[in-house]
């Protein structure tokens, strides 16, 4: 029984990280783009969710719903302003802004909100639980799972089953080619970069409300987010959640063989899973 | 209708095309024919605003467009088919028709039905992947989706090239249906006894340079032979 426990344990862990992943999934998929500072962005955001749940008192989801706009005009102003200017044939560029970015955020968040480590507070959530049977599932990582399959399901509703979702995939294929449609390849990075963000806000959101962060932790967020991805193949959004599962079941399984090995067995699974499948799981970008 | 004044294009220091002069009129059709090498798709790419230029350089009913990104030319109602077809492969053939009306949606004729009906195959393969489709297909992909804007100028780049006899044949019997809805269209094409038969006038490249020009009928081999080639044989 303790390996159901574990095994259904992992998987909920295995949502979080597959909330981690998604926004770098998605920007992957459409732009070819690796954003180092993915995982700074995600804890950006979880301070953002902070100020505006001790600012205005509001509960935390409240507070993330009022922080997904202001988050997704972000990421549409940093693709405008900064990303769409670096993107091109050589990947280096975009590699070392994101870099500069992930380590400017860093020490912009270590000046305006100290390296104390915070939590975004959420009441008797924190506690509640549902027993299923032998096993009893905390609400916050059962509701983090859940969010994440929703958060899947639907950016995979817009991919395939709106006209954005066809610019994005157009686009991906061939930005020229779009271009020629009458479709702005710029704007719909643009678009992809607000999308993510967005996604950044839930996992922020769960990141916050589950663990203490503080403004060092991103890179360690985005080294999970990116295992996800490579696990899952590249640009492949229900890859991706495999992906979180299995880097969450991994951990779950070390841990319960000797706490020490949790990490370690997470980044293992990685590495046996590059080793086997090289592209991934579910591979859906090409080039 | 379209215009280029003294167009030039460059690839980095290699010079392809040198002060081009080209019209084309409402409605009319317009080949441009040339050896490989000679610049049409580079005459193309500039018109469709893939490669840009000095804005006075183009001019599309009046306005200097040589400077506008390809989306915007393209919102203006100038629609290319590329060569090479480059459908989206992640798109079914349906997708691929859609996504070329989807930012454009000028009024006119064109809508996925009469596509369906210019081109019926594609309806039956409306669902596969674009790119599993045969090289003819996916030229009638690639023209029909350049329709679904209700374009004013249709730039068309090669469009039988690597294809068969037969389905060349199917290809340009499309064209009388899309010149009867009043779309102007440019023609590039390296076979010239296609090009003479369906065009209301010729420009002839060489050497990123235009060597003739004239209608069909007015044109002898002997002219167009040294234009294309650069020497009476």
């Amino acid at each position: 029984m303790i390996w159901v426990n574990t095994v259904v344990q992992g998987l909920m862990l295995g949502g979080l990280y597959a909330l981690f992943a998604t926004g770098l999934s998605l920007v992957f998929g459409i732009m070819r783009l690796v954003n180092l500072a993915h995982g700074d962005l995600i804890v950006f955001a979880a301070f953002a969710i902070l100020v505006i749940v001790e600012v205005l008192g509001l509960d935390p989801f409240v507070s993330a719903l009022l922080a997904a706009p202001l988050l997704f005009a972000a990421g549409w102003a940093l693709q405008r302003l900064v990303l769409n200017r670096v993107l091109g044939r050589d990947i280096l560029p975009p590699l070392l802004v994101t870099f500069g970015l992930s380590v400017a955020l860093q020490n912009g968040m270590l000046e305006v909100f100290s390296a104390d480590s915070r939590r975004i507070r959420s009441g008797a959530l924190e506690s509640a639980s549902v027993a299923l049977g032998p096993v009893t599932l905390g609400m916050l990582p059962l509701l983090t799972f859940a969010s994440a399959v929703a958060a899947i399901f639907l950016l995979n509703r817009i991919f395939y089953a709106t006209a954005l979702g066809r610019a994005f995939r157009a686009t991906s294929d061939d930005p020229v080619t779009a271009s020629l449609m009458g479709i702005n390849p710029r704007s719909v990075f643009a678009i992809a970069t607000g999308l993510a963000m967005v996604t950044v806000t839930l996992a922020a959101l769960y990141l916050g409300m589950r663990a203490n962060f503080d403004p060092s932790i991103g890179p360690a967020r985005l080294i999970y987010a990116f295992e996800a991805v490579i696990i899952g193949g590249l640009g492949s959004l229900w890859g991706t959640l495999a992906g979180g599962i299995i880097i969450g079941l991994a951990q779950t399984a070390g841990a319960a063989v000797n706490p020490e090995w949790q990490i370690l067995a997470g980044h293992l699974a990685f590495l046996v899973v590059l080793l086997v499948r090289p592209r991934g799981l579910f591979p859906r970008a090409f080039d | 209708m379209l215009q280029t004044q003294g167009l030039t294009a460059s690839y980095g220091q290699f010079k392809a095309l040198f002060g081009i002069d080209i019209r084309v009129d409402a409605g009319e059709c317009v080949a441009i024919i040339g050896a490989n090498g000679a610049g049409k798709t580079t005459l193309m790419r500039a018109i469709a605003g893939v490669l840009r230029n000095a804005p006075e350089m183009i001019l599309h009913r009046g306005e200097p467009i040589g400077d506008m990104a390809a989306d915007r030319v393209m919102r203006r109602g100038i629609a290319m088919v590329p060569e090479g077809r480059r459908l989206f492969p992640s798109l079914t053939v349906e997708e691929n028709l859609l996504i070329g009306g989807q930012v454009r949606r000028a009024a006119g004729p064109w809508d996925l039905a009469a596509v369906h009906r210019l081109f019926p195959i594609l309806k039956e393969r409306r669902s596969n992947p674009a790119t599993a489709l045969s090289g003819g297909q996916q030229q009638m992909v690639a023209i029909g989706r350049a329709l679904m804007s209700n374009p004013e100028v249709l730039l068309c780049d090669e469009i039988s090239l690597g294809l068969a006899p037969v389905v060349i044949r199917d290809i340009y019997a499309a064209l009388p249906a899309i010149r009867a809805t009043g779309a102007a269209v440019v023609l590039v094409e390296q076979d010239i006894a296609r090009a003479l038969a369906v065009a209301d006038r010729v420009y002839c490249l060489m050497e990123g340079r235009v060597t003739l020009e004239g209608r069909p009928r007015e044109l002898t081999r002997e002219a167009i032979h040294a234009a294309y080639f650069g020497a009476l044989a």
